[in-house]
């Protein structure tokens, strides 16, 4: 795996990238949000700092989902009625990209799926059936969520973001399907549930005590 | 941080937060991080925003003093599937029926790497609860869930009572939710409906003395009253078992007949019939048969003492005598048979054939001397007497029989009466044998 080595141009601060693909960075020492443009990197914002985090999921956290070695290399850090959830972007060993999401340490493995005739936002309604890759999906909640913040890498440019819907949707034996319409176009991911103690972490985040 | 200049050392960081109450300033502790939205004040009962830096208050209530202090203090940490989890909150909820109301208490888990699990106890009937991923399915009266059935127990509405402690949502006394529960014993499917959403989770039938074990606990775990929803019957589990044992010893002891009835002589060796007339005097109609011989193992003699009695009896001493050795065998028999009619109908008592087995006589050269008494008005009575060498004794088959059969039933019935007992608090009672409550 390449690891492209640049330097921050707000603070100067070196800037190594884990994963040849990424398009967005956080500098680690001064909180720029950088893009990758053809020639450099370009600094598009700033990160307020995160709110205190529960995840015990940290940037380079290392763990084996389906046989593959997987290392985090970014998060988006999304916020909601009962509480706060991670996407943590995750490459596999394989080059491929994928998100492990936290929430309050339910964990999901998910990937991005490039169907099209994607419902638009206002037509998802609660208890209708979608069916991708022959696999039946329910929607069971629409959840408008608040952006709250990005770390590391990204494989795409998210940064300037608010408010955002998500549509989930359960299918059979822990798999689910979530429609993201942060975008002007939905996107959809299909997933799986995952336990803890299966995906192997490593390079956790310590707890005191714990 | 700046670039280049790694930190000297980290400052140790305490283990929980320390805070303190607006509403009386006690002391507050954060144990679970960021994963508590709500913690509640032990002095004065005050529910606070746990992730507020201020900890706003969102609503306080009244406790009578001294009631509901939890089993598990909270702070207490304890293995549970090989998980070490810490006590973080506490609450009481109940249910009304028919007027009368149901407490049972459930305990927040906490790991900072585990989703939360909850523990529930009801008169000293723990379950260990953790919420379902995926939704079970509900058809009639019962759901599925992973492959498994459950039937559906209780429809009920819970309220919250009491709390203490941090929790990983927005709770608050008073606050209602309907509570369905589905049962496979040892586990219950529950769904918690509130306003805005409904919440499934999976409890497995927990015995206080693991949880005193788990976490650690001085004494010893109350004692469990009654029988709770999906307690695992001690006896079902066994009642297959003991039916198919039932059934296996049943065939062997089948084949057992079949196998002494075909190795069994069951050959007649004496037959002779006899007349006792009118008047003749009792005492001196001692009198011996013919030799007769028995042979092969030793082995059984059976004695069949048939008579045209009727309303009347005949009674026989009879000693089976071997002649070469002298050896006997006194037994005396009674051959009775009365019938007639009352104001129940008519009526019959005894039998005018009468057999009797005399076990472990050797082969060898016999007779038998017989000696009749009868009444001393009787009617001429004919009688006769067949004797016959191994026969097959098949009351040591229903014996055992029996004595296989007795504690199947026994157990089905336990098991019966331990599920009319569980089934007897749901919503859908057994229907009651014989009295009406």
């Amino acid at each position: 795996m390449t690891q492209p080595v640049s330097n921050c141009p707000n603070c100067g601060g070196k800037i190594v990238f884990q994963w040849s693909s990424s398009v967005q960075t956080v500098c680690q020492y001064c909180k720029s949000i950088l893009v990758r443009t053809d020639v450099d990197l370009k600094k598009v914002g700033q990160v307020a700092d995160l709110p205190p985090d529960s995840s015990p999921i940290q940037l380079n956290t290392e763990g084996i989902y389906r046989n593959k070695a997987f290392v985090v290399g970014g998060r988006i850090l999304y916020e909601y009625d009962l509480g706060g959830w991670n996407e943590w972007h995750i490459t596999m060993n394989d080059g491929t990209s994928a998100w492990l999401s936290d929430a309050q340490n339910e964990f999901a493995v998910s990937f991005a799926s490039n169907t099209s005739g994607l419902p638009a936002a206002g037509q998802v309604q609660v208890g209708q059936q979608y069916s991708w890759n022959n696999q039946n999906y329910t929607v069971s909640v629409i959840t408008p969520a608040h952006y709250r913040g990005v770390e590391g890498e990204l494989p795409f440019q998210y940064w300037d973001k608010t408010d955002v819907t998500f549509a989930d949707l359960r299918g059979q034996t822990g798999k689910f399907a979530t429609l993201d319409y942060s975008d002007e176009q939905p996107a959809l991911y299909l997933g799986e549930f995952v336990e803890f103690d299966d995906l192997k972490l490593k390079n956790l985040r310590s707890f005191e005590g714990w | 941080m700046s670039a280049g200049t790694p930190p000297l050392s980290n400052p140790p960081k305490p283990q929980a937060k320390a805070l303190n109450c607006p509403h009386c300033g006690a002391a507050i502790t954060l144990r679970a991080l960021g994963h508590a939205e709500t913690v509640v004040c032990e002095s004065c009962n005050s529910i606070l925003d746990a992730k507020d830096p201020n900890l706003q208050i969102l609503q306080t209530f009244q406790v009578i003093t001294g009631e509901d202090r939890p089993l598990i203090p909270l702070g207490t940490r304890g293995k549970l599937r090989g998980t070490d989890y810490e006590v973080i909150g506490f609450q009481r909820r109940s249910i009304t029926v028919e007027g009368i109301r149901y407490s049972w208490h459930e305990y927040v888990l906490f790991n900072p790497y585990k989703a939360i699990r909850y523990l529930t106890e009801y008169n000293g009937h723990w379950n260990d609860i953790s919420v379902c991923r995926e939704l079970p399915i509900v058809q009639f009266a019962a759901a599925s869930y992973l492959g498994e059935v459950y039937k559906h127990f209780q429809s009920s509405d819970a309220t919250t009572n009491f709390v203490l402690g941090e929790f990983p949502w927005q709770v608050r006394v008073g606050e209602h939710a309907a509570v369905t529960e589905y049962v496979k014993p040892p586990r219950v499917l529950s769904a918690e409906k509130t306003d805005n959403e409904v919440t499934w989770s999976l409890g497995e039938y927990t015995y206080g003395s693991d949880i005193w074990k788990s976490f650690n606990l001085p004494g010893s775990a109350p004692e469990a009253v009654g029988v709770y929803e999906n307690q695992p019957s001690p006896v079902s589990e066994n009642v297959k078992g003991i039916w198919s044992t039932f059934l296996a010893f049943a065939i062997l002891l089948l084949v057992f007949m079949a196998a002494f009835d075909l190795i069994s002589n069951k050959g007649t060796v004496f037959e002779s019939s006899y007349r006792l007339n009118t008047g003749e005097p009792k005492g001196e109609a001692s009198f011996v048969t013919d030799v007769f011989n028995l042979e092969g193992r030793t082995s059984n003699v059976e004695v069949t003492t048939s008579a045209n009695v009727s309303n009347s009896w005949i009674y026989l001493n009879y000693a089976l005598i071997n002649q070469d050795s002298g050896q006997a065998w006194d037994f005396g028999r009674e051959v009775s048979y009365y019938y007639g009619s009352d104001s129940d109908g008519s009526w019959t008592e005894g039998s005018t054939k009468d057999s009797v087995v005399i076990p472990s006589v050797p082969a060898g050269h016999y007779y038998l001397r017989i000696e009749p008494e009868v009444d001393a008005a009787h009617a001429p009575i004919s009688y006769s007497v067949e004797v016959k060498r191994d026969v097959p004794v098949l009351g040591f088959f229903g014996i055992a029989f029996l004595a296989l059969l007795i504690p199947a039933i026994a157990i089905t019935w336990r098991s019966i009466s331990f599920e009319r007992a569980r089934w007897s608090e749901s919503d859908h009672p057994p229907i009651q044998i014989g009295n009406t409550e």
